[in-house]
């Protein structure tokens, strides 16, 4: 490390003041509006249940995807060579990026009270099942999006057992129970905190899942009560106090999440690819079998549903309408914004997170940059959009401005993906590159376009595709700010489910998926080019 | 010989406890082994040259110019480093073409200059290849021919062909052997292998202890070490 650098503070310190500076005046407007009220007289009985269900909830929806994904993941781990596991594999990933309210479409037409499920019961003769509203709703839908998740954050920690102990276990002939208990289990203890965490706080903060399912006071969570109060009741003073109330649990949580969130430190070795000793075992095999059938059935049949409602639904009488074309285009404009927004804020950052780590040998402070930029964890994007609400309201029409607003909070909850994506390749060209650059004179802009640019193309494609991609099927921010007269494609597909007009749903939620995978598609495929390796 | 190709008077560096001081001084268009133990400063001798890190003390001289306070890229010096030499995306000749221009804008001359270089080096033809398509011993025949079209008096080798055979090193030493008699530049290596130094180096350097122990002729110094580590390094 070169002695007396001046490392380059300005970009990153611009981004972060930003950031921060955005989310400290939103909780800043918030905290102005709360003298007003008591806090005894938001910390009623009704605040206490809503806390109480939302705990409840988040909770339960934890431990059903984790139970749920451990044996979908042991038989991915186990099996590592079937026909269709890559493709099952990126079925997976799947659901993250699927717009929420239109895999709560899916969901209903699996297991809602119409649904295939329910009519094949019907059909034999059993009774159907009730309304997909309420906790057995939520439930599902959050295990739909985190098992999948789970399974791959798993699937991560069992790569990390090196080859060896393989062979080591085959040599002493450990059975399937041997190996579980003194391989795989102490692998694992390490890393489902870390998991278990990260589901209880997207299943804490979950919105549209609730908004969708939560149907009355008895099942509404923080954020959706957030929503409530100032879009429904407009009772901006309990909307304060339950920001609050989430604000200070999401902090607790994030302490906690960050305590017990440690990668786990990679033992793999260069062999990886030695074969388990007990892949033979016939019970291992029916289990694994079934695991993988499940879990597959799980995640493919909600997305089917949405297609093949979709195709025959009334394609042609909705895709004629012009209100439909214009919220498509509102969506777009607010995924591409966004997307772009999180891209300069993520890659400003990184510029000195980079600089701070590779150069100046500051790796400590860059990483904690890098985790202040992630700040959506603790101030999530109903609590900022509050904020912004309180803030705006008095001051300009808030209701023309949904559009520019829903970008800038969709853009700030994805800068956390930006980095996640970017950071690796950014610092390791610097790593490999600096001293030859050094060396050749190679800067500014000859080293952007000679170096930066090619290296990194590929990862700013993804990371805007999929900040994008994200943002255009968002319903949190768009339900806060938006309404009828500019409403985006995902609140009129709300607005389609919550007045049952489900064959008109069904066609928007299939042109929806349709919209944000174009949008993946070309931004990913114009800027990270072809043929590039 | 005259000039030095390369002089350090009163070098000093370090981090907290370790410290080291060279004074050497390199004759114009010889080659220079650098031997030692793994922590004797060998790497951070050439770092110092090229300018990758600064000296708390003294003078860095090269073919009699003081070089102490100039940028990597203003020194009369190119570096062979052990991987990383080429960009990855850029083809051979962009790579080569960015010793000559960091922007690239490269006229017909200079274009048929890197074909010569490439000849020079044994890939001719190989112009539109990027370094994935080449194997580890063309890729840093790519980096030596950039070398060449930088035109720069001195050249460090900071173990680049370390991960290649003992044939395929042998090779390679011999060719930056027969350009540095061509171009009269200086060449200064680091190794761990005195028989590498034998083969192609007129004189070595033995580091130890935060300073060099011993200079002088290959084949005197190594067949006859006068110092007591040299001799326990090189077993005899």
């Amino acid at each position: 490390m070169m002695t007396g650098y001046r490392p380059l503070l300005w970009p990153g310190g611009l981004a972060l003041l930003s950031t921060l500076g955005l989310a400290a005046v939103a909780l800043g407007a918030l905290l102005h509006a709360a003298p007003e009220l008591s806090m005894a007289a938001v910390w009623d009985s009704y605040t206490l249940r809503v806390l109480r269900f939302t705990v409840i909830q988040a909770l339960l929806s934890t431990a059903l995807s984790l139970a749920f994904a451990l044996p979908v993941a042991r038989a991915f781990a186990r099996r590592t060579s079937f026909p269709g596991r890559t493709f099952l594999l990126r079925v997976m990933g799947l659901p993250l990026v699927l717009p929420v309210i239109v895999a709560v479409f899916g969901i209903a037409a699996i297991w809602g009270q119409n649904g295939a499920i329910s009519n094949a019961m019907e059909a034999s003769g059993l009774p159907g099942l009730s309304p997909l509203y309420g906790l057995s709703g939520i439930l599902i839908a959050h295990v739909f999006f985190n098992m999948p998740l789970a399974v791959r954050l798993l699937l991560g920690a069992w790569q990390t057992i090196p080859g060896e102990s393989w062979r080591l276990a085959g040599q002493l002939g450990m059975g399937p129970w041997a190996i579980f208990r003194l391989i795989e289990l102490p692998r694992l203890i390490s890393v489902i905190p870390g998991v278990a965490m990260l589901v209880f706080l997207l299943c804490f903060t979950s919105f549209a899942v609730v908004l969708a399912l939560g149907g009355g006071p008895r099942n509404t969570t923080l954020e959706v009560a957030i929503y409530q109060a100032l879009r429904l009741d407009f009772d901006i003073a309990r909307a304060v106090g339950l920001a609050l109330v989430q604000v200070a649990a999401c902090a607790v949580m994030a302490v906690i999440f960050f305590r017990f969130a440690k990668t786990p430190e990679s033992q793999a070795t260069e062999e990886r690819l030695i074969a388990r000793p007990d892949t033979d075992h016939l019970p291992g095999r029916v289990i694994d079998t079934l695991a993988l059938v499940t879990g597959s059935l799980w995640v493919l049949g909600p997305l089917i549903a949405i297609v093949i409602a979709g195709l025959s639904g009334p394609v042609i009488d909705v895709l004629s309408r012009r209100e439909v074309w214009a919220a498509a285009l509102r969506s777009v404009s607010v995924g591409v914004g966004a997307g772009l927004l999180a891209l300069v804020l993520g890659i400003a950052l990184l510029a000195t997170t980079r600089d701070l780590a590779v150069r100046a040998g500051r790796t400590r402070l860059a990483d904690r940059m890098e985790l202040a930029g992630s700040l959506t964890l603790v101030i999530s994007p109903i609590v900022l959009g509050a904020g912004l609400f309180v803030l705006l309201l008095p001051l300009v029409p808030v209701f023309d401005w949904a559009l520019p607003l829903a970008a800038l909070v969709n853009g700030i909850v994805a800068v956390p993906y930006v980095l996640r994506i970017l950071a690796p390749t950014l610092r390791r060209t610097a790593e490999h590159h600096d001293r030859l650059c050094a060396s050749l004179g190679l800067r500014g802009w000859a080293r952007i376009r000679h170096l930066e640019w090619p290296a990194s193309r590929r990862g700013i494609a993804t990371a805007w595709a999929l900040a994008s991609a994200l943002a255009t099927g968002d319903l949190t921010a768009i339900a806060l700010f938006g309404t009828q007269r500019d409403a985006t494609l995902s609140l009129m597909l709300y607005r389609a489910l919550g007045s049952y007009r489900m064959d008109e749903a069904a066609v928007l939620a299939l042109l929806l998926v349709g919209l944000c995978l174009v949008v993946f598609v070309v931004i990913e495929g114009g800027i990270g080019g072809r043929n590039r390796t | 010989m005259d000039v030095t190709g390369l002089e350090l008077s009163g070098v000093r560096f370090g981090y907290g406890d370790w410290q080291v001081t060279y004074d050497l001084a390199v004759p114009s268009g010889s080659f220079a082994a650098l031997l030692g133990a793994s922590g004797a400063g060998k790497s951070t001798l050439l770092s110092l040259v090229a300018g990758f890190e600064r000296p708390t003390a003294g003078a860095i001289g090269v073919q009699g110019k003081d070089v102490t306070n100039l940028a990597p890229a203003e020194r009369p010096v190119t570096t062979l480093f052990q991987e990383h030499n080429l960009f990855p995306h850029l083809t051979a000749l962009q790579n080569i073409g960015l010793g000559i221009d960091p922007s690239l804008r490269l006229t017909s001359t200079q274009k048929s200059d890197i074909s010569a270089a490439l000849e020079r080096v044994g890939l001719a033809g190989m112009e539109a290849r990027p370094p994935r398509e080449l194997s580890g011993g063309e890729r840093q025949r790519v980096a030596i021919a950039r070398s060449l079209v930088r035109q720069r008096p001195l050249l460090l080798l900071d173990e680049p062909f370390a991960a290649l055979g003992p044939a395929l090193r042998r090779d390679m030493l011999d060719l930056v052997n027969a350009l540095r008699r061509d171009t009269g530049m200086t060449v200064v290596m680091v190794s761990h292998d005195p028989a590498d130094a034998r083969r192609v180096a007129d004189c070595t350097a033995f580091l130890h202890d935060g300073g060099i122990a011993d200079f002088g002729p290959t084949a005197s110094l190594l067949d006859n070490p006068d110092v007591p580590a040299l001799a326990e390094y090189l077993g005899v």
